[in-house]
């Protein structure tokens, strides 16, 4: 127990890192996931071989390969930034892929003849997909978005491993310390429990609110 | 205007109807349109003119292309060959120019296609927003007097689940009008409703066409080919066969195909 006590503040670095991670990380996978959802479903041809080739190349990728890929890649090309950035850019694209195609089962949810309705009345593509395919897709995807963000936020333990502070980090530390291995993995999978916890409490709330009636 | 009406609507191998046909101001304008779905030959160089004002008729068993015909008056479906034009103007590529030109016609369909997130009032007022750029309460203020017309004026704070088939279909014909459409398509409006359903929305259409509106209009329902279209036009196998007036359709049909189709039609 005095593991917590004694470490609070280490814990709630760790702790707080693993929340920035997660924040910061859904928030780019779900830009680009959208993104990549409309390339998808877009009436030019070259827009869906970029969603394709994007989801493909992400999706399929182990996601410790591709941690290593942008953080010791990139710099290679003379992009440098902080490593906390780079987690999050590689977590936040590796994601995007599996947003990209929830989205994209949820369009596939409104019947087709409500676009052709849309496009018959004059309204271009994005009119279409903004105003009246994607508000409804929205409804139903709700839950497995929950379900992959979650994912994300025991994913971003990867980014500890290459000294991005964060959650799972901290036992190292502790560890050196001489505390219980074992109580200090139930206080990190408590702290994980929280973030994850709350996120299904955030999607619970979003599906009461706009889920759809049935 | 490249050609007289009546002429090009003819069949121009055999110019037998030429005669029975007003000379028109062409609105819509088909011209040895092809179509494949894969090996399927569903539209078979269609030629095909419609006046302005003129209600169109198309029949035929299923399977005959005659939705793919209506469908593709607005690029809803690709043609391979030949050429539509509406208003004097080819249509378009994809892109802007295309979503102007289907404001100028409008589409109903047969499973009525609202936005079901959105009420009713909302369905007729949407593109008016953002095709026109009308302000919502001048838009709202159209779709009411719209609504007024198609009888559903106090439906318009629904949803378009809480209606019946019939009045959803009316709803759909109310947004096809908001943008004020220099045309109408109607693919089968009356195929998904229930027998005491047909008839409010065939009221509505025979309203439209006795305003002078132009209109195709794809269905099974010879009541209203007979009473209000100008011409019927008969399809079977991805061509047209015949294309002349009610009257002489119904009393009279020419090819095999169509004596056929009415003998099975008609006999009950």
């Amino acid at each position: 127990m005095n593991v917590l006590t004694d470490n609070f503040a280490l814990y709630g670095e760790g702790f707080l890192g693993t929340v920035e991670l997660t924040v910061y990380a859904s928030l780019l996978a779900l830009v680009l996931g959208f993104l990549m959802a409309s390339f998808r479903v877009a009436p030019v041809g070259s827009f869906r071989a970029f969603g394709t080739v994007w989801v493909t190349i992400l999706r399929n990728t182990p996601l410790t390969l591709l941690f290593f890929a942008v953080l010791l890649g990139l710099p290679r090309f003379g992009l440098v930034l902080p490593f906390q950035l780079f987690a999050v850019l590689a977590l936040g694209c590796y994601t995007s892929a599996f947003i990209c195609e929830v989205l994209r089962s949820g369009i596939n949810t409104v019947p087709k003849g409500q676009g052709e309705a849309a496009r018959s009345l004059g309204m271009s593509f994005g009119q279409t997909l903004g105003t009246v395919v994607l508000p409804q897709a929205f409804r139903s995807v709700i839950p497995p978005i929950g379900s992959t963000l979650i994912a994300l936020a025991k994913n971003s333990a990867i980014a500890g491993a290459f000294s991005v502070t964060e959650l799972l980090g901290t036992y190292k530390t502790l560890n050196e310390l001489g505390y219980s291995i074992i109580w200090t993995f139930v206080w990190i999978a408590v702290g994980y429990l929280i973030i994850t916890l709350s996120i299904s409490a955030l999607f619970h709330v979003l599906e009461k609110r706009y889920g759809v009636a049935r | 205007m490249p050609f007289p009406g009546w002429i090009v609507c003819a069949d121009l191998d055999t110019d037998k109807w030429a005669g029975q046909r007003m000379a028109v101001d062409p609105l819509i304008e088909l011209r040895n349109v092809n179509k494949h779905f894969g090996e399927l030959h569903v539209l078979q160089d269609i030629n095909l003119t419609v006046g302005r004002g003129e209600v169109v008729v198309v029949i035929g068993p299923s399977g005959s292309g005659k939705s793919t015909l209506c469908r593709a008056i607005n690029r809803l479906e690709t043609i391979e060959s030949g050429t539509i034009t509406l208003d004097g103007k080819p249509l378009p590529a994809e892109g802007k120019e295309l979503a102007q030109l289907r404001a100028e016609v409008g589409m109903v369909f047969q499973s009525f296609n609202l936005f079901a997130h959105k009420t009713v009032l909302a369905n007729v007022s949407l593109a008016q927003m953002k095709v026109r750029g009308r302000k919502r309460d001048e838009a709202d203020k159209r779709s009411r007097d719209l609504l007024e017309r198609v009888g559903l004026a106090d439906q318009a704070p629904k949803y378009p689940a809480q209606l019946s088939g019939g009045q959803q279909q009316r709803v759909a014909i109310a947004r096809a009008l908001a943008m004020s459409p220099k045309a109408l398509l109607f693919d089968e409006p009356t195929s998904a409703l229930d027998p005491e359903m047909i008839n409010e929305v065939l009221e509505v259409m025979q309203q439209l066409a006795s305003e002078g509106m132009t209109m195709v209009v794809v269905t099974h329902e010879m009541g209203f080919a007979r009473s209000a279209a100008n011409r019927v036009v008969f399809m079977a196998d991805g061509r047209i066969v015949e294309d002349r007036t009610p009257e002489e359709f119904f009393t009279a049909p020419e090819s095999d195909r169509a004596k056929d189709f009415l003998s099975k039609i008609l006999k009950h």
